[in-house]
């Protein structure tokens, strides 16, 4: 099942390559070099800049450690959808600009030597809009999680469903919401990071389903976009609308962790997620002393008390 | 063939090509599409309370979601029903100035959903079967809306819809309108009426995003495929339930009898199931929803 990453870098173009821009955050110019050394967030004011899924890959798996899984999904085009141009056309186009098969990649990885589901989305590919491909993958992520019990992790940035594959994208909202309940039944851990933006079906979705619900800094969050909603309510919206710090006021959200301590801090909620399970299971692996087993260990002994796991105190609730 | 250096011939030849596409392609219009979606939001048709009125004999209303205060924008409620009881849930739209106002244009806020959510579980609990009957151009986008948590509430109703160990059916009546709608509408069946429309994103604010131009709104409806013929071939409803002669505002009465006979065929078909294996067939359908390639085959 598993296979090679289908991410193709050399053909990435990336814009300002070579030239350096100013910080939307605190107008300093940065180098490339500035940024990326610094998992693109802005050294100087924390400003965090779009991330793509191959950059998302590196910052959070363990070197090599990342494997595909459904790399061989493709859209197909049901409607025969045309606006301005054929659907076929902009998948081909995206594919192109990004060097990705799609919004969403899933895969095996390790994170600081804790095996973990790993699901990331790219903002780049047709504004990671959801269409039936995005919800198989995460239907397999999902299954692969609850297989392996591996937790699940899923970086969202996404505008929402996606138009081209019409009412098919809508159900996808319905699609993923029952394989989170599926691993929840189970229970598997999962984790969602919301980073900017996260909107529309995917908030209406998996995205708010988790278990924890991360957000990096400076981050737009909402079902109803900005611009809908402004010309609904015909007011002009607060400056802070949507962002990641409002939603936390207002209780939507768990913790907010910027990037560049994301990977040390979704570890340590996985562990203390895994705990309830892992405390009643400590004998079993205290014997497993190199830390680099530590993830097996804990599948190990998962799989020897799967009668213990399965039985009253952890069974689903129906 | 000569060509001037820096001219393509290729690329020239796509772009000429490409224009004849966009100018021969969707432009016959068909008008029966925008007829639909005119019926579909007829102000005359028959809402959720008008159902519930003409299909069952007692209903009494639950409200409030028991956390923030009561939606006006989605009623549910107890109904009696052929010798058992329904949990009854729907969007519901107004008539007239005042009760349009009041039903918000059958714009649901978190706490319809979260009300929804209750009496879903309700009726889990004591085994009573869930209608839920749908009809809003989608949930509300508002700032405090947003605030409480718009996204998360169709999120968990959708998961608590997915859960329900008691059988499920939905009936889109109206306009299915995005998210707002779909919350309702994870069933084990999903009927829809013949004049209904159902679609991930309106056919205005389709054609103002795609055609930057929200005037090409009929030819959106008819690319995103939103009426229930287009619904039944992709197999997203399991039944059109045909509308009395010029739609199913001419005859309210004639309109819930055909929705109740429908029901009552798909709840005896729900009942005899064990609820084991119909909730594990809720998850395949769902599972199986949306069309993809894999290794170049293409899935349904
Ligand atoms: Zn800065």
């Amino acid at each position: 099942m598993a296979q090679k990453v289908s991410v193709d870098i050399s053909r990435r173009g990336g814009n300002n390559s070579n030239g350096a821009e100013s910080c939307p955050g605190c107008k300093e110019l940065l180098s490339p070099a500035d940024l990326s050394g610094n998992a693109m967030t802005c050294p100087h004011c924390g400003h965090h800049f779009r991330m793509n899924a191959r950059q998302r890959i590196e910052l959070l798996a363990d070197s090599g450690s990342w494997s595909e899984i459904a790399g061989n999904l493709r859209s197909a085009d049901p409607l025969e959808f045309f606006d301005l141009r054929p659907y076929p056309d902009r998948i081909e186009e995206a594919e192109y600009d990004t060097g990705l098969s799609e919004a969403m990649l899933v895969g095996r990885a390790r994170m600081n030597k804790m095996d973990v589901i790993l699901v990331v989305m790219d903002f780049g590919f047709m504004g990671g809009s959801m269409g039936s491909v995005v919800g198989e993958r995460f239907w397999r992520a999902t299954e692969e999680a609850m297989e392996t019990r591996f937790p699940l992790v899923v970086v969202c940035a996404s505008g929402g469903a996606r138009m081209q594959e019409g009412i098919l994208s809508l159900l996808q909202m319905a699609k993923t919401s029952c394989a989170v309940e599926l691993l929840a039944e189970v229970p598997v851990p999962f984790v969602s990071v919301l980073t900017n933006p996260t909107t529309g079906g995917v908030v209406a979705s998996f995205a708010t389903l988790a278990d924890v619900i991360i957000a990096e800094p400076g981050a737009l969050l909402c079902f109803s976009g900005p611009r809908v909603i402004e010309q609904t309510i015909k007011e002009k919206l607060p400056e802070d609308f949507g962002l990641a710090e409002s939603n936390m006021k207002h209780g939507q959200i768990d913790i907010i962790v910027p990037r560049t301590e994301l990977k040390d801090r979704l570890v340590q909620i996985l562990g203390l997620l895994e705990g309830g399970v892992a405390c009643a299971l400590q004998p079993l692996w205290e014997e497993e002393k190199s830390p680099s087993r530590r993830g097996g260990a804990i599948t190990q002994a998962l799989n020897r008390i799967k009668a213990f796991a399965n039985s009253s105190r952890r069974s689903p609730k129906r | 063939m000569p060509t001037l250096p820096g001219v393509h011939l290729k690329d020239e030849i796509t772009k000429i090509s490409q224009r004849l596409k966009e100018l021969g392609h969707g432009r016959h219009l068909d008008k029966a599409v925008w007829d639909k979606v005119e019926l579909a939001r007829h102000p005359k048709r028959p809402y959720t309370l008008d159902y519930i009125e003409h299909m069952f004999a007692g209903f009494i209303e639950l409200r409030g979601d028991r956390f923030f205060g009561d939606d006006p924008a989605i009623v549910g409620g107890l109904a009696a029903y052929q010798g058992r009881t329904l949990m009854v849930i729907g969007h519901q739209k107004g008539r007239d100035l005042n009760s349009r106002t009041l039903r918000n244009f059958g714009m649901p806020r978190p706490e319809g959903y979260r009300k929804a959510q209750r009496l879903m579980e309700l009726a889990d609990k004591f085994g009573i079967p869930v209608l839920t009957l749908i009809d809003t151009p989608g949930a509300f986008p508002g700032i405090a809306a947003e605030e409480r948590g718009q996204g998360g509430a169709i999120a968990k109703t959708l998961v608590c819809m997915a859960r329900l160990n008691v059988p499920t059916v939905s009936v889109i009546i109206g306009e299915g309108g995005s998210g707002g709608a779909l919350a309702l509408a994870l069933t084990d069946r999903v009927l829809m009426l013949e004049n209904s429309v159902y679609s991930v994103i309106s056919p205005e604010a389709c054609a103002a995003i795609l055609w930057k131009d929200s005037g090409e709104a009929h030819l959106a409806a008819q690319t995103l495929g939103m009426t229930s013929a287009d619904l039944s071939r992709l197999e997203v409803v399991d039944e059109v339930l045909p509308e009395p002669r010029g739609g199913a505002h001419r005859d309210h009465s004639a309109a819930a009898r055909i929705l109740k006979d429908a029901l009552e065929e798909q709840l005896r078909e729900l009942e005899t199931m064990n609820p084991r294996v119909r909730r594990k067939e809720r998850f395949d359908k769902f599972r199986r929803m949306g069309v993809w390639k894999e290794n170049g085959l293409t899935l349904f």
